[in-house]
């Protein structure tokens, strides 16, 4: 019994990290409508951008944070105002492939840069610390991970509610042509939730890069497990999208249990049935 | 006194369908001009035009001595220039005061509390204070109404273009809204309203500009251009010769 506790424990840990994954993914649907594709290489490339800081000034991948959070933010402005804005219109589809070609592209560049081999960060005595809470041994990382994802939430969450530029993201996403008349250049908005959402990407790499080995190649299963929490969770609620990380980690912990290669399938059920019983998620934003 | 808003020239049109057609006219800083129009005239495109939604084919438009011809909607905001629409567009999933402090921190550029202060000044003008918390998208026509005002004067306009904000309203509400415009447009606010309920038009206005097929076709004392033939042949279609 206790060891199937420990199983929902860790995938509880697990889904914050999913939803470190999907927290950038929320962000930039619910004020552009952008599906972004290139969204989990873009995790990728930070857990890269962390690799090559930890390795060249030889700190803590923590502490590479204070490089890559801001290089990743100011690549996602200028990202957003030098290509993504040209794509977004009332189709749909321009920007899904010109994001699916920033994927294939970011992919390459990484295999050029680094090879496919998989590579880590060195966490040090942090990855395999573990504190004992009533017989469940649990991973500090993870919790820490967990701490972090909660925190991050809780910081988008205040800025959307509870700030001008949140206001801003608000009045944009629910009517472009009217907040333009109100003083908002909606470019520079655009700029400024992009540059947000990958400085939240640049967080999820670091942490996934100290907790698992990665290559090139893994990008896409990132984006599909952040697409699974964010839907899990309804779209445009970041609470349920937290949520949203937590069933499916949950879910996935659990199906490793009972066989370690129905891991990754157990998620993709659990969000089928989720998808199949309620189809905007558990916890859809209600407006008007 | 120098011009505020000066329309030059001011050319634009949908295929054969032509909303603006060498359309000039000045507005002094100060003043309350009105625009009358049957429906199609191009009023609603004029107001596009000046607030920078539309870009003119050809023409110039000149604002507090700036060319502002290309000028993009937000920076034309920032300069002074905010409007209502005819069809108020609340921002639906946000507060009635929310709605305000975007014009306050967006379009006039204040922060913090002389934000949420200028929001909640212009909320107490335009009587909207008691809905301050409610959510946008359950606002009652007049509600939503007296929004598209608040909204454009928390942006601190100099110029506020009115797009029939009388539309629809009843006898009572109607003289309320006059009341707050009147007092708007005495604190110096330069107005134009476009407006099918001539009376309350008349009640504020100085100047009328009369606009068919996208061309100005009258224009001065509001009492001379509503007995003038062009005015009554396009509003009763009386035809001047008979």
């Amino acid at each position: 019994m206790i060891e199937w506790t420990g199983a929902i424990v860790q995938g509880i840990l697990l889904g914050g990290l999913y939803a470190l994954f999907a927290a950038g993914l929320s962000l930039i649907f619910g004020v552009m409508r952008l599906v972004n594709i290139a969204h989990g290489d873009l995790i990728i490339l930070a857990a890269y951008m962390g690799l090559t800081t930890t390795v060249l000034l030889d700190v803590h991948p923590f502490l590479a944070l204070l490089i890559v959070v801001p290089v990743m933010a100011g690549l996602g402005y200028v990202l957003q105002r030098g290509i993504l804005n040209r794509t977004l219109g009332d189709d749909i589809l321009p920007p899904l492939l010109v994001t699916f070609g920033l994927s294939v592209i970011i992919q390459n560049v990484l295999l050029e840069t680094y090879t496919a081999d998989p590579r880590k960060l060195a966490g040090g005595a942090i990855e395999t610390a573990s504190v004992d809470l009533g017989g469940i041994t649990l991973g500090v990382l993870p919790l820490l991970t967990f701490g972090i994802a909660v925190a991050v939430i809780a910081v988008l969450q205040f800025i959307f509610y509870r700030t001008s530029l949140g206001r801003g993201f608000r009045a944009v996403s629910d009517n472009q042509d009217i907040a333009q008349l109100m003083g908002l250049n909606k470019a520079h908005v655009f700029g400024v939730a992009m540059a947000l959402a990958l400085a939240v990407v640049a967080i999820a790499g670091i942490l996934l890069g100290m907790r698992t080995s990665f290559d090139p190649a893994i990008g896409g299963g990132r984006l599909i497990f952040g697409f699974e929490a964010v839907i899990i969770g309804g779209l445009g609620n970041l609470w349920g999208t937290l949520v949203g990380g937590v069933i499916l980690g949950v879910a996935q912990t659990i199906g490793a249990k009972i066989d370690p290669g129905f891991q990754i399938l157990a998620g993709h059920i659990a969000f089928l049935i989720v998808l199949a019983i309620r189809p905007n998620g558990l916890f859809p934003r209600v407006e008007h | 006194m120098p011009a505020l808003l000066s329309v030059s020239g001011l050319q634009k049109s949908f295929g054969a369908v032509v909303v603006a057609d060498k359309t000039s006219f000045d507005v002094s800083s100060g003043e309350a001009v009105g625009i009358l129009g049957p429906n199609g005239a191009g009023k609603t495109s004029l107001f596009n035009l000046i607030t920078g939604s539309l870009r003119s084919d050809a023409g110039s438009i000149g604002f507090n001595g700036t060319d502002v011809t290309t000028s993009s909607a937000a920076a034309r905001c920032k300069m002074g220039i905010a409007r209502s629409f005819q069809i108020p567009q609340p921002f639906g999933g946000m507060t009635v005061f929310e709605n305000a402090l975007v014009g306050a921190t967006q379009g006039a550029g204040l922060s913090g509390r002389d934000a949420e202060d200028h929001a909640l000044g212009v909320l107490e003008e335009t009587g909207l204070l008691a809905r301050a918390n409610a959510r946008a998208g359950t606002l009652t026509l007049l509600e939503r109404k007296r929004l598209e005002l608040t909204r454009a004067l928390a942006a601190k306009p100099k110029l506020l273009l009115l797009d029939e904000i009388a539309g629809g309203l009843t006898e009572a509400e109607c003289h309320s809204l006059i009341d707050t415009i009147k007092s708007i447009h005495s604190r110096g606010t330069t107005i134009i309203w476009i407006e099918h309920v001539v009376h309350a038009l008349l009640a504020v206005v100085e100047r009328l500009i009369v606009i068919d097929f996208g061309k100005k076709i009258a224009e001065g004392e509001p009492k001379v251009i509503m007995e003038s033939a062009e005015v009554k042949e396009i509003y009763l279609g009386v035809d001047p010769d008979v």
